[in-house]
């Protein structure tokens, strides 16, 4: 009974410190940014100027790019991290090639984010200024007046490589084995017997995951895209490594920009101005923020996706 | 079980070893002057038991870390600000180490050496020159084939020392750059990319067709990238070379030395150097400190000026000349402890 009681209480009081800890955090970040509160109030939220010599600042542009890479990279990711759960949730459930397959996946989760940065540096951005490069040849060669010619002039390339593009592309590589490694656990959970059921029916294997197994799964398959879109929103090094670096708002994606975890990793151990400092730890507050609403949203939507008996 | 235990008392043995040495100095900031600082304070621990922890993390932090004590020094590329003074509430002294300079690279075909003007510099920065074969590039390069590229500006997107000295003579060189953007260790940029750090923009550099950079000169040596010449004050070009840099700060220093010396006056100079000082306070008893601690420091850096110059050369720093260090060494002999001078001497008579 005492030994129960005890454990009970252990449990208990782990929880909550957990729970401190996270409220410390947010109050930590709170105290340390009010110079920049006072200074800007709320409209730092839409300002979009960030000039750190005549200390003028705020943080749309890096929201922005936040936002923006983050949710290309979803975009980009949820096809391929979908076909992956399937096929080795139901289609390869064993054996050689799903072996290699999952241990394929579970690397690319392991690789450090600066290997990430270096690749997407050397291969993926040369790559992308050759297709910047291609579209501009393009805008020459078309007529002048016409849709197309309009088009690619309102794009305003300039064959940089690095930007928004580049970003979005290395973050949806990085978190394709978060989403599909959820994906594929809960649905190779799905229980055996409902399967068995749909097929005594007569139904196809097509069928029967549109039709049992993906509403079984959907809300965990949907959790696992948002633990990756978590992820995408902090990451710091491989996007600072291919995203430009130019604190100017932009929502061409074809642009350089930058992110919010990019900004602080960059001007953090320089900042040595009261101000500066602040709003640097306010961007801070605002990426907690961000990630902590996209979560509720996420769990809304799984909670709505629920499968119902 | 046996082998934890073995490495807990490997550990301890470690740490009391370490303790034994006497006096450990600790000092943080600038990681532009950290590969000669660890070079020569392995040296001074060699040669008198006195163990000199340095961590490069940032001139900003250093700073911030001299302001709350919680260091013996600080090394800095930009001098402190008067806020920064004001916070530090005592008088602190702005000892310069070594010199060092920040060279303009690019990316051309076949890269032929360049000479380019502040002026011109301000202006591709601002997004005013936007091509290589503009007019006043070409004016300036008649022997030289420009291509008709556009110019790529790369800058640090991390907050520096180095964005600071360059944006320094900037503001001295172009009243619009003044205007515009100012100096700053981060600034808020016009035009061009932002690479991490000197390996960043020194990738952008070599990826990109048509870019141009500035990196730390040491940088820029060791990766073999072309640099251009800078017409300095005087109205020579002169490339960015070991004397170049020293003559530099062959002007008339202030004694407090907190000053800049970019776009130097003198005929030699490459026009885009600075000083990396070591910030320490004038009266060295605060906190707990005790005298012997004190009189390490002062010790340790009378070393760093009088002995430790030559080890710079080696390493693409520039030494301080002889204005600079006796500049220097009087700075040192200033520094006191409850009131009583550290270390007596005039520098003149140890040069």
């Amino acid at each position: 009974m005492i030994q129960d009681k005890i454990f009970n209480k252990t449990l208990l009081i782990i929880a909550t410190l957990f729970l401190l800890l996270i409220l410390g955090i947010f109050i930590t970040l709170i105290i340390f940014s009010l110079p920049s509160w006072q200074e800007f109030g709320l409209s730092f939220l839409w300002q979009t100027e960030w000039n750190p010599v005549r200390n003028e600042f705020g943080a749309l542009p890096f929201i922005v790019g936040t936002l923006l890479t983050s949710f290309i990279a979803l975009f980009l990711c949820a096809p391929f991290s979908l076909s992956l759960s399937f096929f080795l949730g139901e289609y390869c459930k064993k054996g050689v090639f799903f072996q290699t397959l999952k241990g394929g996946i579970e690397l690319l989760a392991g690789i450090p984010s600066i290997i990430y940065g270096f690749w997407g540096f050397f291969v993926l951005v040369p790559q992308i200024r050759r297709f910047q490069l291609y579209l501009i040849d393009l805008r020459m060669r078309t007529e002048t007046g016409s849709i197309q010619e309009k088009l690619l002039e309102a794009l305003e390339i300039v064959p940089y490589g690095v930007g928004i593009l580049a970003a979005a592309l290395i973050l949806s590589i990085m978190i394709i084995p978060f989403a599909a490694s959820l994906g594929q656990e809960v649905i190779s959970m799905v229980p055996q017997d409902l399967k068995e059921a749909a097929y005594s029916l007569g139904a196809t294997r097509f069928e029967v995951i549109k039709k049992v197994i993906f509403p079984h799964a959907r809300s965990g398959i949907l959790a696992g895209i948002f633990l990756a879109l978590g992820r995408a929103l902090g990451e710091t090094m491989a996007v600072t490594m291919v995203i430009g670096n130019r604190n100017i708002l932009t929502w061409n994606i074809l642009n350089p920009a930058n992110t919010m975890a990019s900004l602080i990793a960059n001007e953090f151990p320089e900042a040595s101005d009261p101000i500066h400092l602040a709003s640097i730890i306010q961007v801070g507050l605002w990426l907690f923020i961000v990630t902590f609403i996209i979560n509720l949203c996420g769990k809304l939507i799984i909670h709505k996706m629920n499968y119902k008996e | 079980m046996r082998k934890i235990v073995i490495l807990f008392l490997s550990i301890f043995i470690l740490v009391q070893s370490t303790k034994a040495y006497g006096t450990e100095l600790i000092g943080a900031g600038a990681t532009f002057p950290y590969p000669f600082l660890s070079q020569v304070f392995n040296i001074y621990h060699r040669e008198t038991g006195t163990r000199v922890n340095y961590q490069a993390i940032g001139s900003g932090g250093g700073v911030n870390q001299i302001i709350n004590r919680t260091v013996d020094f600080a090394g800095t590329d930009a001098y402190l600000t008067e806020t920064q003074l004001q916070q530090a509430e005592k008088n602190v002294l702005h000892i310069p180490i070594i010199l060092g300079a920040v060279v303009v690279s690019y990316n051309l075909p076949e890269n032929p050496q360049l000479n380019l003007t502040g002026e011109i510099l301000a202006d591709i920065y601002l997004g005013n020159i936007t091509r290589w074969d503009d007019d006043r590039i070409k004016e300036l390069n008649p022997d030289q084939s420009l291509p008709a590229l556009p110019i790529l500006a790369a800058y640090r997107s991390d907050g520096s020392g180095t964005t600071f000295i360059f944006s320094d003579y900037l503001c001295k060189v172009s009243s619009e750059w003044e205007k515009e953007v100012g100096k700053g260790t981060s600034l808020r940029w016009q035009t061009g990319l932002g690479g991490r750090g000197n390996p960043g923009v020194a990738g952008l550099l070599t990826e990109i067709p048509g870019t141009i950079g500035y990196l730390e000169r040491n940088y820029a040596n060791q990766s073999n990238l072309p640099v251009a010449s800078l017409k300095n004050k005087a109205g020579h070009f002169v490339a960015p070379t070991t004397h170049s840099i020293s003559q530099a700060a062959e002007v008339d220093l202030p004694p407090h030395n907190r000053v800049s010396i970019t776009n130097s006056e003198a005929k030699e100079a490459y026009p885009i150097c600075g000083f990396t000082w070591i910030i320490v306070y004038e009266e060295q008893k605060y906190g707990r400190r005790t005298p012997e601690r004190a009189q390490t420091l002062a010790q340790l850096l009378e070393w760093l000026i009088k002995h430790a110059q030559e080890y710079a050369v080696s390493l693409d720093y520039s030494p301080l000349p002889p204005s600079a260090r006796e500049n220097a060494l009087n700075l040192i002999y200033s520094m006191t402890y409850d009131g009583k001078t550290l270390i007596e001497g005039t520098p003149n008579h140890n040069p």
